[in-house]
This record gives C-alpha cells, sequence and structure tokens, in this order.
C-alpha cells in the first residue's frame, strides 16, 4: 500500500486507517455530514423556490464579512454571520417592497455585499490569506466550536422542517397560492432564507464560499431527478450531499488535493448519474413537445 | 340580503399603472357575479383586491364586515377560496394531486396545527366533488389543464370558504374541459350556495347561476346588475367597442362578436 498524506505530513501505507486516530480527522467527519444534511435540505429549498443564486450572494456576504472582521479585529465567523443574515433578511423585503422577483432582489444583494467584499480587500494591508480561505475552504481545519455552531443550525433546520413541513410544502409549491389559503407566505419565505444564509455562512469554513454554491444546488438537483415525493428528495438531497462531502474529504486526505473541489466534483458526478438514470427524463419526454 | 364584500373607492396602480379607478361596488351573500370586460379592464385585479393578493394605493374593502389591513387579511383569506388562472407546474414537481389539495386547509389549520382526520376528510370529500380521487397520489405536473383546474377548485372547496374567486378558469382549455369547468362550477353554486365571483373574457362561458354581472372597462366599473339586464346587445357592443350580437336559441344566450361566431355554448334562462 502506498503511503499517504493528510495536511502534508507523509504516513505509511499501513498506517491509513490510522487517520481515525486524528481529532482533525472527525471533526471534518462530523462537518461533513452535519454541512451535507443541511445543505441537502436548505438546497431543496432553493431548488423548488428557483433561487439558485442565494448561494452564491450568501457565500459573498459570508466573505465580504470575514474581511470586514479580520479588518477590524473582530472574529470574522461573527461578522461573517451578521453580514449574511443581514443579507438574507434583506432579500425578500427587497422583492416585496420594489415589486421585483426574488431573483432580482438577489442579484441586488449579491452586487452590494461583492461592493463591500472588494472595498475590504482593497483597504486590507499585508497577506489577504486568510480572507481568501474564506472562498476555498477546507474542511480539515474546521474547529470544535464550528462543529457545535453547525450541530445547532442542523437541529433547528430540521426541527423548523418538521413543525413547519406543510407551510414550507405550500410555499415551495406556489407562494400566491399558499398567501390566497391564509398561510403566512412572507414570514415562512423570510425564514427559508435566514436559514439559507446561515447554512451557508456555517459551511463556508469547510466546503468553501465558491463551492457551497454547488452543493446546494447539485445534491437537491440528483434528488429532483429521481423522485416526485418531497420528503423523499429532501432525504435524497441530504443523503447526497452527505456522500459529495465524505467521499470528498476522504479523496483528499488520501491524494492531498483540496476537499472543497473534490465534495463539488463528486456532487457533480452523482448529478450527472441521476440526471442520466432519471425514469422523469422518459416521462417527461413522453409529455413534453416532440 | 347582507353585503360580505364592500369596495368603496379603491384605486390600484402597478408604477405608472392605473389598474383601478376609483371604484366602488356591493357583493351581496349567496351572490353569483360575473365579471366581464375587454383585456386590460381590471378584472384580476379586482379579485386581487378582495382577498388582498394585490395592494390598493387608495379607498376601502371590506369582506365580511371586516375592513381588510395587512394584521388581519390573513384571517380574511381563510375564508375566501382562489381558484387562479391556469398555470405552469414543472412536471417533475415532487408534490401530488392530494397535496396540492390540501394546501387549502394548510391555512385554516394554522402555524402549529394538527392535521386531523377531518381535514383529511374534507381534502377527500373536496377531490371526489371534483371528481378527480382517482388522481389524488399522481405528481400534480403531470396533469392536463383541464385537471389542473380541477385541482384548484378542489383546493378551494378543501378550505370550506364562503366566497369563491374564479379567474378565468375555462381560459387555455378545449371546449369538453371548458364545459365540464362550467359544469362542475354552476353545481357547486346549487348545492354549496358559496358566494362566487367569477371572472372571463369569454361571454358564452358565464355560467348559467350567474345572478349578477359586473361590466369593466379600462380600470372603472362601466355597469353592474342583473345579469338578464347587462347581458344586452347594446350594452355589450358599447363594453367591447365592436358589434356584439346577442341571439336565442333553444332557450339559451349565445353571443356573437360581429360576423364571426364566438360562442360554443350560452346561457340558458332563455327569460331575455
Amino acid at each position: 500500500m502506498q503511503g499517504i498524506s493528510i495536511l502534508g505530513i507523509q504516513a505509511e501505507g499501513t498506517a491509513m486507517f490510522e487517520i481515525f486516530t486524528y481529532e482533525f480527522v472527525w471533526r471534518a467527519m462530523a462537518a461533513s455530514i452535519l454541512g451535507g444534511i443541511t445543505c441537502g435540505i436548505i438546497g431543496v429549498w432553493v431548488i423548488l423556490l428557483n433561487i439558485p443564486f442565494v448561494g452564491i450572494a450568501m457565500s459573498h456576504s459570508a466573505f465580504a464579512g470575514a474581511v470586514f472582521g479580520l479588518l477590524i479585529g473582530v472574529n470574522p465567523l461573527v461578522c461573517s454571520l451578521i453580514f449574511c443574515s443581514i443579507a438574507a433578511l434583506a432579500i425578500g423585503p427587497v422583492a416585496d417592497r420594489g415589486g421585483v422577483s426574488v431573483n432580482i432582489s438577489i442579484g441586488i444583494i449579491f452586487s452590494f455585499v461583492l461592493g463591500l467584499a472588494f472595498l475590504g480587500i482593497g483597504l486590507m494591508k499585508g497577506p489577504r490569506t486568510e480572507a481568501l480561505n474564506f472562498l476555498w475552504g477546507s474542511i480539515l481545519t474546521v474547529s470544535y466550536n464550528q462543529i457545535v455552531l453547525l450541530c445547532i443550525i442542523t437541529l433547528l433546520i430540521l426541527i423548523l422542517l418538521i413543525l413547519f413541513y406543510r407551510e414550507i410544502m405550500a410555499v415551495l409549491f406556489n407562494r400566491d397560492i399558499a398567501k390566497a389559503s391564509g398561510i403566512p407566505e412572507h414570514i415562512i419565505l423570510y425564514v427559508l432564507l435566514f436559514l439559507c444564509g446561515i447554512t451557508v455562512t456555517l459551511n463556508i469554513n469547510s466546503i468553501g464560499g465558491l463551492l457551497i454554491f454547488s452543493l446546494i444546488t447539485s445534491a437537491p438537483l440528483a434528488a429532483y431527478q429521481i423522485t416526485y415525493d418531497l420528503k423523499t428528495m429532501y432525504f435524497l438531497s441530504a443523503l447526497f450531499a452527505v456522500i459529495s462531502c465524505l467521499s470528498g474529504l476522504f479523496v483528499s486526505i488520501f491524494i492531498n488535493v483540496p476537499s472543497g473541489a473534490l465534495i463539488i466534483l463528486v456532487s457533480s458526478m452523482i448529478f450527472a448519474i441521476c440526471f442520466v438514470l432519471s425514469p422523469k427524463k422518459k416521462r417527461t419526454k413522453a409529455y413534453g413537445p416532440s | 340580503m347582507s353585503k360580505l364584500i364592500s369596495i368603496k373607492n379603491v384605486s390600484v396602480s402597478f408604477r405608472d399603472h392605473i389598474a383601478l379607478h376609483n371604484i366602488s361596488i356591493d357583493i351581496r351573500k349567496g351572490a353569483f357575479v360575473s365579471v366581464i370586460g375587454p383585456n386590460g379592464a381590471g378584472k384580476t385585479t379586482l379579485l386581487t383586491v378582495i382577498n388582498g393578493l394585490g395592494r390598493i394605493l387608495s379607498g376601502t374593502v371590506e369582506v365580511f364586515g371586516r375592513k381588510a389591513r395587512p394584521l388581519n387579511i390573513n384571517k380574511i383569506r381563510k375564508r375566501i377560496g382562489y381558484v387562479p388562472q391556469q398555470m405552469a407546474v414543472d412536471p417533475r414537481s415532487p408534490v401530488s394531486v392530494k397535496e396540492a389539495v390540501s394546501i387549502g386547509r394548510f391555512g385554516i389549520i394554522g402555524l402549529l396545527g394538527k392535521w386531523t382526520d377531518s381535514d383529511e376528510q374534507k381534502v377527500e370529500n373536496a377531490l371526489d366533488k371534483v371528481g378527480i380521487s382517482r388522481l389524488s397520489e399522481k405528481p400534480v405536473g403531470h396533469l392536463s389543464g383541464g385537471e389542473h383546474q380541477k385541482v384548484s377548485i378542489a383546493r378551494a372547496l378543501a378550505q370550506e370558504p364562503e366566497i369563491i374567486l374564479f379567474d378565468e378558469p375555462t381560459s387555455n382549455l378545449d371546449p369538453k374541459a371548458q364545459n365540464d369547468i362550467i359544469k362542475l362550477i354552476e353545481r357547486i353554486y346549487s348545492e354549496k350556495k358559496y358566494t362566487i365571483i367569477f371572472v372571463t373574457h369569454i361571454l358564452s362561458h358565464i355560467p348559467h347561476s350567474c345572478t349578477d354581472v359586473v361590466l369593466m372597462k379600462k380600470g372603472r366599473i362601466v355597469k353592474s346588475g342583473n345579469a338578464d339586464d347587462m347581458l344586452e346587445q347594446k350594452i355589450l357592443s358599447e363594453l367591447y367597442d365592436f358589434p356584439m350580437q346577442v341571439s336565442i336559441v333553444h332557450g339559451k344566450k349565445h353571443f356573437h362578436a360581429g360576423h364571426f361566431h364566438t360562442g360554443h355554448s350560452g346561457r340558458g334562462d332563455g327569460n331575455v
């Protein structure tokens, strides 16, 4: 067996299973599972609300927050959470008050936070490596505190999903119909967007700001190809995202390449397989124009 | 009869386009009101004013004796069924017909409310009433246009409303589906006696049971009154700025636009 490399440290082949003796590997596994579950679930919302670019907007908000955190000497994660929360909570009202679609609102917020991020980078002195790490991410460097936060957000998302499953389903199906039926559609939508923002921020360290967009779209889209049942779609989306994260993590450990990139490549491969094998594809063909 | 809906001096605008100009109308309980008029008359906007989906610029809307305000609009909506114009649903949508109909109960149950056997039964009854029980487990994206409209009607029925708003429920359907939907609406009205507001731009689709007609044009109510009085050749010609002909064949009213015959069916009262 060939030697393996963990964070640049070469290990003997016989020590393959010894990676599990490292605490950071367990933290990375926990981040993979929790990140996969959260990204898989919010991804279903993102796909069914047809707002795929919310991931990019949120990750750049988190990035802008991190940059300003580093600039003023405050914990970048705290600043990321604040920026992301404000951005997520602004999307809905900007769309509603401005009379524009949610996607347009996301575009407006995205441009604004991108401007802020560039401004912050421009104001930074010395190397910007720490700031740029937020864009690339590394699952192997996730801290214990981040795992605790991921646990909290995972529990929160699962509890809210179970408690408000019906209302969320109605909003995902059609916002106008949900509203006309007396469901507080605005509140539900704003909460979903807020949870998207928090989830992206908490996963940005492990998966990376640029790559998380792909995870929250590929995994639910793969699930969307193979089921007509919403509960199954949630389950499959979370499962695919967890598989992507774990396999990306282990492959990156063994061949010493960036974990975030591998996570996305695996999730894209899962999507490609589901797309090719999709039973819906045949049915859509039969229903679609000749 | 008591007033169920009272709209006073309401104006609605979308940016610089005025959709409704200072309109006022009262609708009594149990009435079947058809709202007709050319495209862009503000018919759909009038419906959205009633259930609060549209934002008014000025004036007041009272429904069930309550002034519609942002704080109480959800309570009002729970008592109003809404059948929108036919909408596109992704064929891959992971929502079944039964789930789409159940949405009508979610508002009534409320946040954190419990889904009971009674709610389940009401959804089953609604599916049965519109004749789509056999489709209940089918993905909603796989339905035909007519079936989609039946799902919307079933959702409104599951809500057990006091008012149902129909927004051009027969548009874009084939003649058989149009006929099915009109008969279904007639049956619902005769059995339940809901207050119905039915928007259409196709005169021949006005159901037989219609009691009142509101004529709209360029965001204003031009005329309103008894259905028999309103569906007259002279009034309709003025409404559409086009010579309209009304003929009665076998006791049914048929509407013709100039020399071009548009009617597939018509009202069957034969009293005019």
